[in-house]
């Protein structure tokens, strides 16, 4: 069994321009900021990213990075419109897959069945038929005869999560209340790369918490990162909650003043303290 | 007690959306549908589930009597034991409702939150909207997106029903011959002209339509110093 721990830099140089790239957490909660961060240092660009997204969505729009995103919402949560990715699309800077949550969430699950579609009854009716001309129903062969939307496989190049724990291996353990979708993101990758708070033995990591709480398999993982604070300023439950004064620092700088302060050549050392702001 | 201000009608419009519920999960989005949600909860509808906002179904007093992660609770959607109640940012007299962006959506003139689960709701559980300013920029002709999927686009669809909305001037719902939006009731100081004024469609005010029922003194009670003592209704509708 191979030891898969590597750094973030190591982890984001087996990515390419031009991939389809999922990112976990949800909204503004356990983003894998530090994996973000450190793809935001590489040339790569033209991504068509797969996202319930939140700051990890701004900070690439922002950038310039992103070709194509595939979301239903982009949030700070705290604060509920994203304002870099508010931006980046009101002057058409990519363009938008955009469906709904649940249509989501099936097109990770038929990627992760390698199924080119699964039905879902939502979107039929709603103009997400309309902004997605690609997008086909199917009729159920049954006597209900009920018509569905055919939710294509949003299959992932790579994946990048964060979790709260995980062995060399590539086995991750969630300790928060919701384990969002990061098992599917990475069941529906090619390669994926988790960092987490803190590496544990594997006889640690099993025996702390009820097994249920085993979100990630190794056989999914290609890398693993240690990356205390790498959600920062997103939530990390129970690690650290969200960085408010350092979200909102994020929203109200203009991108290029963030961009240069903390992901230039000498950027401070990250995550800033608490109550520092970013 | 003072009488019931406007907001605490509101409060009392939008609980009035879970009565008869049952054992369904009570998903209020925005502050006056919470409370209006535990209000019911704690009086009329005591099956009702509720979230603490994450992962958890709490009561009212906080204990935790659940676990409801979005996975779950994408399921739970997908399972029709729920009436969700979702803001609108533009809304039309078929029910059709926006909160994903304004003006064209190929490069919008303003970018709201997305269509986040609109389409999923609408087909698969009762869904209400709230409205807490009444305007023309809300109710309009025609939406710039359908997020939320309204009456006569719902051809088919078998689980799909858009039970009221709730605005700061009164109560509405969709039960004409065609499915188009009428008033069901006004708040108290609200007259039939100024709702139409603010409604850029042709709405239906029948004639003698009834005021939007006051709190009971043990609603108000819990409304002021239970469910909301630090007044922050006030803060989403003034008066």
């Amino acid at each position: 069994m191979g030891d898969k721990t590597m750094t973030a830099e190591e982890a984001v140089s087996r990515l390419h321009s031009g991939m389809t790239l999922g990112i976990g957490g949800w909204g503004s909660r356990r983003k894998p900021m530090a994996l973000v961060r450190a793809l935001l240092k590489t040339d790569v660009d033209d991504l068509t990213v797969v996202s319930y997204g939140g700051p990890d969505v701004g900070m690439l729009a922002a950038a310039g990075r992103i070709r194509t995103l595939v979301a239903a919402f982009v949030t700070l949560d705290s604060i509920p419109l994203e304002p870099h990715y508010r931006a980046a699309r009101e002057r058409g800077a990519f363009g938008l897959m955009e469906i709904d949550e649940a249509m989501f969430l099936w097109g990770l699950r038929a990627a992760a069945h390698r199924m080119p579609f699964l039905p879902v009854r939502a979107g039929t009716g709603s103009d997400v038929m309309r902004v997605n001309p690609g997008l086909r129903t199917v009729t159920s062969p049954y006597g209900d005869g009920e018509t569905f939307v055919a939710m294509p496989a949003l299959r992932l190049d790579a994946a990048l999560v964060h979790v709260n724990r995980a062995d060399r291996l590539g086995n991750g353990r969630y300790l928060g209340p919701d384990p969002y979708f990061d098992d599917l993101f990475c069941e529906a990758a090619d390669t994926a790369y988790v960092s987490c708070e803190r590496i544990v033995d594997t006889a640690e990591l099993t025996g702390a918490a009820p097994p249920q709480s085993l979100l990630i398999r190794r056989h999914t993982v290609t890398g693993v990162v240690e990356a205390p604070g790498g959600a920062h300023f997103t939530s990390c439950a129970p690690d650290y909650g969200r960085d408010e004064a350092a979200q909102r620092g994020y929203a109200r700088t203009p991108w290029p003043e963030f961009a240069a302060h903390y992901l230039g050549g000498d950027a401070p050392a990250y995550p800033p303290a608490a109550g520092e702001g970013a | 007690m003072t009488p019931a201000t406007r907001a605490e009608h509101c409060v009392i419009a939008c609980a009035e959306a879970w009565r008869d519920a049952g054992e369904v999960l009570a998903s209020p989005m925005g502050l006056i549908p919470s409370v209006g949600a535990r209000l019911a909860r704690l009086t009329f509808s005591p099956d009702l589930l509720l979230t603490d906002g994450e992962a958890l179904l709490v009561r009212p007093d906080g204990t935790v009597e659940g676990w409801l992660p979005y996975r779950a609770h994408l399921a739970l959607v997908a399972g029709g034991r729920r009436h969700v109640m979702m803001g609108a940012s533009q809304i039309d007299r078929f029910g059709n409702q926006n909160i994903s962006c304004i003006g064209d959506w190929e490069r919008p003139a303003r970018q709201l939150l997305g269509v986040r689960g609109a389409p999923v709701n609408t087909l698969n559980n009762p869904t209400s909207y709230w409205v807490p300013r009444h305007s023309r920029r809300v109710f309009v002709e025609k939406v710039d997106l359908v997020c939320g999927v309204g009456y006569d686009r719902a051809d088919g669809a078998r689980y799909h029903r858009v039970v009221r909305v709730v605005s700061d001037l009164g109560v509405f719902d969709f039960a004409t011959p065609d499915h188009t939006m009428r008033a069901v009731s006004l708040h108290p100081g609200v007259t039939p002209r100024q709702v139409r004024e603010a409604t850029s469609f042709d709405l239906a005010v029948p004639d003698g339509v009834p005021r939007t029922r006051p709190p009971t003194a043990e609603e108000l009670r819990l409304i002021r110093e239970v469910i909301d003592p630090g007044n922050t209704r006030a803060g989403e509708v003034a008066g």
